[in-house]
C-alpha cells in the first residue's frame, strides 16, 4: 500500500496542484475536508445568529412602558429576519446533511468518496458565495421582510442602507437565498447517486445505517423542493424591479398563491431540517446502549414516509389566510398523519433504551435532550395543526416557541450531539468530557427556561415579530424568565463552541478507532480516517447494529477497525 | 500517490452520472412547472382577459419557431447517432447546425418581442418608469391594460425570457462540446457529455412545447 493514501486525509490531498495551507483546503475535493470546511462556516454563522436572538431577548425584558429600546421599533423587522435568514439559509437547512453527511455518508456506506466530488467542491462554493451575498446584504441595508419574504410588503417595502447607497437590498438577499438553493439541490443530487451507485460489496438498502437512510430522505425533499421555492423568489425579485404583478394584488395578482408556492417548499424544509438529526439520534442511541436499535426497518421506512407526508402539508401554514375549510380539513388530517412515522421514531428510540447499557456522553445527553424537546415542539405541533387552536395561537409567541423546540431544541441539538459523537473520528483528537457536560447542562436548561415561557406567552396573546409589549404582569414575569433562560443557553452555546475550538488547537491526540465501541463500520476505520476511507475496500456480511456479531469480530480480531493494529 | 489520485479524480461511473444528470433535469422541469402553475392559476380567474391579450402574439411565428426548434432537436439526435457510428465529421456538423438552429429561434424571438416593446408592451424597471421611458401599459395608471392582460404579459415575458435564457446556456455548452469533440476528449468510445448535452437541449425544447399552445394557440 502506497504510503502517502494510508495517512490520514489530514495529510494528504486529493488534488496534486495544491497540497498546502488554505487552497489545499479549499481546492480540495475530498468530502472530509468539505464537511469540515462547511462545520468551520455554518458553526460561525450559528453564533452569529444566536448572539442576533440574544440581543432580541434582551430587548423583550423591557415593557414598552420602561423606555429602553435596546433595538429601535425600525429596525426590529431587520433583526429577526437577519436572525432567521441566517439561522435557517446558512445553517440549519444545509447544515446536518453539508457537515456530517458529506464527513459520514461515503464512510458508513463504505466509499472512497461522493459520486461526484467536483460537484460536491462547487455545492461548497455556492454555499460560500450564496453566504457572503446574504451577510453583504446586511450592510447594504438587510431586509425586514421576514425570512419568508411574504408579499405584498415584500414587494413594496424598501431598506435604508447603513452605509448610506440607495441599494435594492431585498432583491440581493432573496438572489442570495436562489443560489443557496442550487448549492442544497446539487449536494441532495450528489447523495442521491452515491448511495444508489457507491455501497461497498453486500451493503445492500437494508443494510445501511439509520444515518444514511435519513440523509438519502433528505435528499430527495432537497432535489424535489428547493426548485419551486428558487424560482418563487425570484419571481419576486422580477416584481420588484419590473412591472409585472404577479403577486401584487393592484396589477391583478394573488399574495395567497406566493404563499402556497414558498410553503410547498418550505414546509418540506423543516424536515429537511429535522430528518438528518433524527439520523444521528439513531447512531447514538444504538452505541451508547449497546444495544441493536429497536425496529430499523421502521425506522428507515418512516423516514421515507415523513419525507413523503411532509410533502403533502404545506398548507397548515396558511389556515388563517381564507383558504376554503375544505381544504383547510385535508391538510389538518395530514398534519396529524405525519405525527404517525414520527412517533414510531420516538418510541423506537425508547425501545432501544429498555435494557440497555447506557453511557451518558456528551453526545448521548444531546440526543436524550433531543427526544425530550422535539416531543415538546411535536406535540405543539399537533396545536397549531388543529384548526380551532390555530386560530387563537397563529401568530403568536406560541408558535415562535413551537418552532424552536423542534428546530432548536430538535434539529440542532441532534447536530452538536452528532458532531459531539463523531468529533474524534474526524479531527483525531478528544474533548474535554467534564466541560461538554458542563455546555450540555446549560444548553439544555437555558433552552427550556427561554422558550417553555413564549409557549405560555403565545398562549396569554403575546404576537410574534414584535419589538415590545403593554405592561401586563403575566407578560412581564414570563419575558423576563425567558430572557434569562438565554442567558443561560448562550452560556451553554459558548461552552460548546469553546470546547470544540480547544479540543482541535489543544485536544488530546487519539488514534482509538473506535471510542464508543460503535458497531457501524465508520468507526472500523483507522482515526482520523485515509485519504480513500479504507484501506481495504469493506465487505458488508451483517446488520449495521448487530452488536453481537460485532463483539464477536472485535473478540476474534477480525473487524476492520482490528485489523489496523 | 499520483496513481491513487489520479484514480479518485478519473473515476467515473456512467450510470450514476446519467442518474444524477436526469434528477437534474427533473429539477429545471420543476422550476418551470412553478411558472406554468401560476400561470394556471391566473389564466382560470382572468379567462377573458387571457383569451384577449393572447390575441396579440403571432401565431404564425410562433409555429415557425417551433419548426425550428423540433428540427434542432433532430439534428442534435443525428449528432449523437453519427458520432457513436465514428463519423466525427458528420457529428460535428450536425452539432453545429443544431447550435445555428438555435440561434435562429432567439432572433426570431427578440424580433417578436421587439413588436411588442414598438407597442409599448415591455418589462421596463422602476428607474426606467421614473425616467419616463416607463411602460405605462403594464404599469398602473389610466392607460394601463386589464390586470388579466398585465398578469399575461407579465408571465409571457418571464417565461419565454427563462427560456430563452436556457436556450442560450444550451448552445455555449454544445459550443464547448463542439471544441471537446475537434480536440478528441469526447469521442464515439466516450461520448456521455454529447449524450447530456443533447438531454439538456430535449428537454429545453420540450418546455417550448408546452409554452407554444398556451401562450399562441388557446387564444
Amino acid at each position: 500500500m502506497d504510503k502517502a493514501a494510508s495517512q490520514s486525509y489530514l495529510n494528504s490531498h486529493t488534488n496534486p496542484k495544491w497540497t498546502k495551507g488554505f487552497m489545499s483546503w479549499f481546492m480540495s475535493t475530498d468530502h472530509k475536508r468539505i464537511g469540515i470546511m462547511y462545520a468551520m462556516a455554518m458553526f460561525t454563522f450559528f453564533f452569529v445568529a444566536v448572539c442576533l436572538g440574544f440581543v432580541m431577548k434582551l430587548q423583550k425584558m423591557f415593557p414598552a412602558s420602561s423606555g429602553w429600546e435596546i433595538i429601535p421599533v425600525e429596525m426590529y423587522g431587520s433583526y429577526f429576519t437577519l436572525h432567521a435568514i441566517i439561522m435557517i439559509f446558512l445553517f440549519i437547512v444545509p447544515g446536518a446533511p453539508a457537515i456530517l453527511g458529506n464527513f459520514f455518508l461515503p464512510l458508513q456506506i463504505g466509499a472512497k468518496d461522493v459520486a461526484f466530488p467536483r460537484v460536491n467542491l462547487l455545492s461548497f462554493w455556492l454555499y460560500l458565495f450564496g453566504a457572503t451575498m446574504a451577510v453583504t446584504g446586511v450592510l447594504l441595508g438587510g431586509a425586514d421582510t421576514g425570512w419568508t419574504f411574504t408579499p405584498p410588503y415584500s414587494i413594496n417595502t424598501r431598506t435604508i442602507s447603513v452605509l448610506g447607497i440607495a441599494f435594492d437590498s431585498v432583491s440581493w438577499m432573496l438572489t442570495a437565498a436562489f443560489i443557496l438553493g442550487w448549492g442544497t439541490i446539487l449536494t441532495g443530487i450528489n447523495f442521491i447517486v452515491t448511495v444508489h451507485r457507491m455501497r461497498a460489496k453486500g451493503m445492500g438498502y437494508f443494510k445501511m445505517p439509520l444515518f444514511t437512510w435519513s440523509i438519502y430522505a433528505t435528499s430527495w425533499l432537497q432535489v424535489l423542493a428547493t426548485p419551486v421555492v428558487g424560482i418563487t423568489l425570484l419571481m419576486i425579485v422580477i416584481e420588484r424591479i419590473m412591472p409585472v404583478g404577479f403577486f401584487n394584488p393592484a396589477k391583478g395578482g394573488d399574495p395567497i398563491l406566493f404563499q402556497h408556492l414558498f410553503w410547498i417548499y418550505s414546509h418540506p424544509a423543516v424536515y429537511i431540517m429535522i430528518l438528518p438529526s433524527m439520523g444521528l439520534v439513531s447512531e447514538i442511541i444504538p452505541t451508547n446502549s449497546q444495544k441493536p436499535i429497536f425496529g430499523y426497518k421502521s425506522i428507515a421506512i418512516a423516514s421515507c414516509s415523513i419525507a413523503g407526508v411532509g410533502y403533502l402539508l404545506w398548507a397548515h401554514h396558511m389556515f388563517t389566510t381564507g383558504m376554503s375549510d375544505f381544504a383547510a380539513l385535508l391538510f389538518s388530517f395530514l398534519t396529524f398523519f405525519v405525527a404517525i412515522p414520527t412517533a414510531i421514531k420516538v418510541f423506537n428510540w425508547t425501545a432501544t433504551l429498555y435494557k440497555g447499557s447506557i453511557t451518558l456522553t456528551p453526545a448521548m445527553l444531546f440526543a436524550l435532550a433531543f427526544i425530550f424537546n422535539f416531543s415538546i415542539g411535536g406535540l405543539t405541533g399537533m396545536f397549531l395543526g388543529s384548526l380551532s387552536t390555530d386560530i387563537h395561537l397563529h401568530d403568536t409567541d406560541f408558535v415562535v416557541a413551537h418552532f424552536h423546540y423542534t428546530m432548536f431544541g430538535g434539529a440542532a441539538f441532534g447536530l452538536i450531539g452528532g458532531v459531539f459523537h463523531y468529533f474524534s473520528k474526524m479531527f483525531g483528537k478528544m474533548y474535554s468530557m467534564k466541560w461538554a457536560k458542563a455546555g450540555f447542562g446549560f444548553m439544555f436548561i437555558g433552552f427550556n427556561a427561554l422558550y417553555f415561557p413564549m409557549l405560555l406567552l403565545g398562549y396569554y396573546g403575546m404576537p410574534r415579530r414584535y419589538q415590545t409589549y403593554p405592561d401586563i404582569p403575566i407578560f412581564n414575569k414570563l419575558q423576563l424568565a425567558s430572557t434569562i433562560g438565554s442567558w443561560i443557553l448562550v452560556t451553554g452555546v459558548i461552552i460548546v463552541l469553546a470546547v470544540w475550538i480547544h479540543a482541535l488547537l489543544k485536544g488530546k491526540r487519539t488514534s482509538d478507532p473506535n471510542p464508543w465501541n460503535s458497531s457501524t463500520i465508520e468507526w472500523q476505520t483507522a482515526t482520523p480516517p485515509t485519504l480513500f476511507n479504507f484501506e481495504v475496500e469493506p465487505v458488508i456480511t451483517r446488520d449495521p447494529y448487530d452488536y453481537e456479531a460485532f463483539r464477536a469480530e472485535v473478540k476474534a480480531g477480525t473487524s476492520l477497525g482490528a485489523s489496523h493494529d | 500517490m499520483t496513481d491513487q489520485v489520479l484514480a479518485v479524480e478519473h473515476h467515473h461511473d456512467e450510470v450514476g452520472t446519467r442518474l444524477g444528470f436526469w434528477l437534474f433535469l427533473y429539477t429545471e422541469l420543476f422550476l418551470f412547472a412553478a411558472f406554468f402553475l401560476v400561470y394556471a392559476v391566473y389564466r382560470s380567474s382572468h379567462l377573458e382577459d387571457f383569451k384577449l391579450a393572447a390575441e396579440n402574439l403571432n401565431t404564425t411565428i410562433g409555429a415557425v419557431n417551433t419548426v425550428i426548434l423540433l428540427t434542432s432537436s433532430l439534428t442534435m439526435v443525428l449528432s449523437l447517432d453519427a458520432l457513436k457510428k465514428g463519423s466525427v465529421k458528420l457529428a460535428k456538423i450536425l452539432l453545429l447546425a443544431t447550435v445555428t438552429l438555435g440561434v435562429t429561434f432567439l432572433i426570431i424571438k427578440g424580433f417578436e418581442w421587439g413588436a411588442k416593446f414598438d407597442h409599448h408592451i415591455f418589462l421596463q424597471t422602476a428607474k426606467g418608469i421614473a425616467a419616463g421611458q416607463g411602460s405605462p401599459l403594464l404599469t398602473p395608471g389610466e392607460e394601463m391594460l386589464p390586470v388579466g392582460q398585465v398578469l399575461f404579459f407579465g408571465l409571457y415575458f418571464v417565461m419565454t425570457g427563462t427560456h430563452a435564457l436556457h436556450i442560450i446556456i444550451g448552445a455555449t455548452w454544445m459550443l464547448i462540446v463542439y471544441f471537446w469533440i475537434s480536440k478528441g476528449s469526447i469521442n464515439p468510445e466516450n461520448h456521455g457529455v454529447l449524450e447530456r448535452c443533447g438531454l439538456y437541449w430535449h428537454l429545453v425544447d420540450v418546455i417550448w412545447i408546452f409554452l407554444f399552445p398556451l401562450y399562441y394557440l388557446v387564444a
